[in-house]
């Protein structure tokens, strides 16, 4: 088999190969290090010298694994995209990292970022944009868009990324992938360099959705190091449904109708995607999710909050960098003022201020209450319905530069997938077509603990929609 | 509805220093993106309870038991500045603190 | 010119004796070497996550029931921002508007709150060493960083340096009872903060507080607050405002400074700690804290004032619990030399404490049992008051057996009809005649020398009380 033989099987492809004796583990890692290491899209920032030594061939069979660069992985540059841990190697390594390499998925490489995950194109990161492969004057969004990029150009069967308003699914969307942002808790966040602690979540970024759930099964589980981690109640199974009967599938007025600002070629791709779930048996009906409008707002309150907090650390004290000058106070703010870009600047700002006395009540306890009526809205609308579905991002992968201008802009990359965070529960984002000659995504969300359902449910339209990302990879 | 005066005092708090331009620009974004925020201001949330985690655990604590600790070396691997086996920082009296 | 009084109330902080830190399995340090007690959690690396230590919620419950407060069915912890050096997070994980405890009483002073929260590394000054531009640098140690603390606030309920420091220390015995600390104030276990402030006699409102700090010992307890007191006298006799601020108190030179810090400082922006899920207190955890109570002095007061000992001992060894271990060790001696509680009490609060001062008695050379020996062979009349202090001084100098002591002294008190008196009170009269003469008339005011006289002859042996009889028997008075 030729290097491009091995890597264009899937990740669930490359096990079985590797089971049968087809394919060596010890060549596919090569094959995807070379890749990696070819890779033009600036979607890594580190790559593996060669295979781990101890490497364990368990469940995984040794197919390796791009990782974001925000999880912590002893010995290797783990700088979640930013000036101010460059070159940092941390003494230990994430939970689910650990547990991915014990399944027997070694460390392929760590892929490029916006800084602490604050962005959704990916201009972010303090070591260059990552371009989208299918048109390199394109962001590939953000901010896992090294994780997603390197899947969709084919370097990585298979990468981790984090998702804390739509950082998995946004930037799967606009690279044609799957991404899939866990129930919150299933996943350990020990070792994920925190941009806010009570929406991120790890998840995968993969080819299919198959490949979805198998890396997933092998990432869910209690961690005793995270209290906020819970177990998860039952084995991810392998999806394999290829109908939908029965399947009732709501969709919110609120993030596709008036003013929700997705672009007609992303809304008539989902239309057609609606219309193939009813021919597969689902029945879709409009829902409503009230407060769903008001969920950016909560977020733009909530998660800059967490984060002013979770980036306090950074003062030039114990790692990372340090800018001298003279005095202590003089330290911290040159030290913090040259270590960190202008949207993370932004956001700590942000998050000051709404935390800073006399506004409290105004901002964080507000969208705290907002974030209860959110998580109301989805209770009782998955009383009626299995599924809430939307467009995942409300355009495709726009230009570089395009919207670096205005924050807000930027901003509204999350307005249907930050309802989910919010509320802590499961949501997938498949490819579903094209619009402009650029993939456009579908997003699946379900109650906590639904993954499987969705996985099947997921499977079931991949089947019908046919996506075919090869454009992608040989772009 | 951020100014200056409040963009700067922002900034002390979070220990970031800002040039002029971007004290104006900060504080003209920030603006912005709080005439956003602020809609939520327009909702009825009497009697909502603020939610901190989405999950429902409790305690999750750990028991008193020993685990080793690092290495001094480790420790002190990644810090910028080191002395006398600690971390070397400018005294908080010098800097004004 | 009109009185003041203060109003006092104090916030003291306690390093918990758990095996290891608030919130990762780090052993708590004892002087090893700096940052040799550290992990990726307590140095906040970026990634970790906090795991709060069971053992110190058990803590803080217990202290919380021997304070009689009400022990919240659900906390939370807060994050606490700010930058400082020995901060390794920028915040401090700590309790806010939902603590563990709420209200309470301990002795005259009420409880405001009990909470748990993680102390902070130690900053050591290093001097100007040059290395940075030559200013001044300091060398951070993260060992103590992460250690449980409790901090209890009180009312303000306090109203002189005295009292806060018999009050400090009820708690400090209180605590040290619990074991749950080792409530040292020297070694910065046990730490005190006065919130100060003083108002007319006799009117309701509150004037201005300020925070008095670094407190270090119980008797710079005292000195502090007293100096903090007559610093705000001053200034509102002299017509001029107090102002809020935070206070530190200089022992050595038992001045006043303050730690004027920028206004900006004290805003701390809590908010829920989403790194931690709240503590919820089950049956079980009520019960296992209650399980482990031990006897608090104010019991332990009521108990020993039923054995009949004098209020006033009752409390010194309540309060002052090694004392009270001492007396019962003491008590607890049976057998022919079983003492009196009440006398054994006297020795032990009045003439062992004299001569051991603040140290425990159980580390001296006197044996409980000696002690008992020694106060039973009082009330037998076996040795006189006199002579038995002198005995109990040889046992706080070498120790042993008081019995043997008085034997190699010949110490041992002239029983009654013991017919080697009666020579030597004969000799006495005859050598005070007109001392003899007074009592015949009457005055036995004036038995005193012929007493004395005995006594020399006697080094003391003799029981003054014989003595005495003997007189009246010879001078048929
Ligand atoms: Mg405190
Ligand atoms: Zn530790």
């Amino acid at each position: 088999m030729t290097a491009t033989d091995l890597t264009a099987l899937t990740a669930a492809g490359a096990v079985a190969a590797i089971e049968r004796g087809d394919i060596d583990a010890g060549e596919l890692f090569e094959a995807y290090r070379a890749a990696a290491a070819e890779d033009e899209l600036n979607a890594y920032l580190w790559v593996a010298e060669g295979r781990p030594a101890d490497a364990t061939t368990g469940p995984l069979s040794g197919v390796p694994l791009a990782v974001k660069d925000l999880f912590c992985t002893e010995g290797v540059p783990s700088q979640a995209g930013s000036k101010i841990l460059e070159g940092y190697r941390p003494p230990y390594t994430a939970s689910v990292v650990a547990r991915l390499a014990q399944a027997g998925a070694p460390l392929l490489g760590k892929t490029n970022q916006d800084e602490f995950a604050m962005g959704s194109s990916n201009e972010n990161s303090a070591f260059g944009p990552v371009l989208n492969p299918w048109d390199r004057t394109r962001v590939p969004g953000g901010s896992s868009g090294g994780s997603a990029a390197a899947v969709a150009a084919g370097s990585a069967p298979w990468a981790l990324g984090t998702d804390t308003g739509g950082s998995i699914r946004q930037p799967a969307a606009l690279c044609g992938i799957v991404g899939l942002k866990p129930t919150y808790g299933t996943v350990s966040r020990y070792g994920m360099i925190a941009f806010a602690s009570s929406l991120d979540q790890a998840g995968p970024l993969t080819r299919d959705v198959t490949d979805a759930a198998l890396l997933l099964r092998h990432m869910v589980g209690r961690d005793d190091r995270d209290s906020t981690s819970v177990g998860f109640p039952e084995e991810v199974a392998t999806p394999s449904s290829e109908r939908l009967d029965g399947i009732r599938l709501g969709v919110p007025e609120e993030l596709t109708g008036e003013g929700s600002g997705v672009e007609p070629g992303v809304l008539a791709a989902f239309e057609a995607t609606l219309k193939l779930a009813e021919e597969l048996g689902a029945t879709v009906e409009t829902c409503r999710l009230p407060h769903a409008p008001h969920a950016l707002a909560a977020y733009y309150v909530l998660a800059p909050a967490e984060a002013s907090s979770n980036l306090a650390r950074y003062d030039g004290v114990r790692y990372g960098l340090r800018v001298e000058d003279g005095g202590l106070v003089g330290m911290y703010t040159k030290t913090r003022s040259r270590g960190f870009g202008t949207e993370v600047k932004r956001r700590i700002m942000l998050g000051t201020y709404s935390l800073s006395s006399g506004y409290y009540d105004a901002y964080y306890g507000r969208a705290q209450r907002v974030r209860t009526k959110i998580a109301e809205d989805f209770h009782s609308a998955f009383e009626r319905f299995d599924f809430v579905v939307t467009p995942t991002s409300p355009s495709v992968a726009f230009e570089l530069g395009s919207k670096t201008a205005d924050p807000f802009s930027m901003y509204v990359n999350d307005y249907c997938t930050v309802p989910m965070s919010l509320a802590g529960i499961p949501a997938i984002s498949i490819p579903n077509g094209l619009s402009e000659g650029l993939p456009t995504g579908f997003q699946l969300a379900g109650p906590a603990f639904s993954e499987n359902r969705i996985l099947d449910a997921a499977y079931a339209l991949e089947q019908a929609i046919g996506f075919d990302g090869t454009d992608g990879r040989t772009a | 509805m951020i100014d200056r005066e409040q963009v700067l005092h922002v900034a002390r708090l979070a220990r970031l220093e800002l040039t002029e331009e971007e004290v104006e620009r900060m504080s003209k974004e920030l603006s912005d993106v709080l005439g956003h925020i602020e809609k939520i201001g327009e909702l009825d949330l009497m009697g909502v309870p603020p939610t901190t985690h989405v999950i429902e655990v409790s305690n999750a604590l750990r028991p008193d038991e020993p685990e080793p600790s690092l290495p001094r070396e480790i420790a002190l691997a990644n810090a910028p500045a080191v002395a006398d086996g600690g971390f070397l920082v400018p005294s908080p009296q010098a800097g004004g603190e | 010119m009109n009185e003041y009084e203060p109003v006092i109330g104090l916030e003291i902080h306690v390093q918990l004796s758990t095996r290891t830190k608030m919130f990762c399995g780090c052993e708590l340090s004892f002087g090893e070497p700096p940052n040799t007690r550290t992990c990726p959690v307590c140095l906040g690396l970026p990634g970790t996550l906090p795991r709060a230590n069971a053992r110190a919620i058990h803590f803080g419950l217990m202290i919380g029931l021997a304070l009689g407060c009400d022990l919240a069915p659900r906390s939370i912890f807060h994050r606490k921002n700010y930058f400082y050096p020995d901060l390794p997070k920028g915040y401090q994980i700590s309790q806010y508007d939902e603590p563990l405890c709420k209200g309470g009483r301990l002795g005259d002073v009420r409880i405001h709150r009990v909470h748990l929260e993680e102390d902070a590394a130690k900053l050591v000054h290093a001097g100007s060493t040059g290395r940075i531009h030559g200013s001044d640098v300091s060398v951070v140690d993260f060992n103590r960083g992460g250690t449980p603390l409790a901090e209890i606030v009180t009312e303000p309920d306090v109203r002189s340096a005295a009292q806060a420091r018999e009050w400090l220390t009820l708690l400090r015995t209180t605590l040290r009872r619990l074991g749950v600390s080792d409530v040292n104030m020297e070694e910065g276990s046990l730490r005190c903060d006065a919130n100060i402030s003083i108002r007319p006699v006799g009117s309701a409102q509150l004037g201005t507080k300020t925070e008095l700090k670094n407190m270090n010992s119980f008797r710079f307890l005292e000195r502090g607050v007293n100096a903090e007191i007559a610093r705000q006298e001053a200034l509102l006799r002299a017509g001029r405002p107090v102002v809020q601020e935070t206070l530190h108190f200089d022992p050595t030179t038992e001045r006043i400074t303050s730690l004027r810090s920028k206004e900006e400082a004290h805003d701390y922006r809590y908010f829920p700690e989403p790194d931690l899920v709240p503590v919820a207190i089950s049956d079980e955890m009520r019960k296992a804290a209650k399980a482990d109570m031990p006897e608090l002095p104010a019991a332990r007061e009521e108990r020993l004032q039923a054995l009949g000992i004098s209020p006033a001992s009752a409390r010194q060894l309540a309060w002052r619990s090694e004392l009270g271990d001492y007396f019962e060790a003491a008590l607890a001696e049976d057998g022919p030399t079983r003492p009196d509680a009440q006398p054994l009490a006297n020795w032990v609060c009045n003439e062992l404490v004299a001569r051991v001062g603040e140290e425990d008695p159980a580390a001296s050379k006197v044996e409980p049992a000696a002690l008992a020996r020694l106060v039973a062979l009082v009330t037998e009349k076996a040795v006189t008051v006199s002579n038995a202090k002198r005995v109990l001084d040889r046992l706080v100098e070498e120790g042993g057996d008081p019995a043997q002591i008085v034997e190699a002294e010949g110490l041992g008190a002239m029983a009654g009809g013991d017919d080697a008196l009666d020579p030597i009170v004969e000799a006495a009269l005859a050598a005070n005649a007109d001392a003899a003469e007074k009592i015949k008339d009457g005055n036995m005011r004036a038995i005193g020398a012929i007493i004395g006289h005995v006594m020399r002859e006697t080094k003391g042996r003799a029981d003054g009380a014989e003595v005495t009889r003997i007189v009246r028997e010879k001078l048929g008075v």
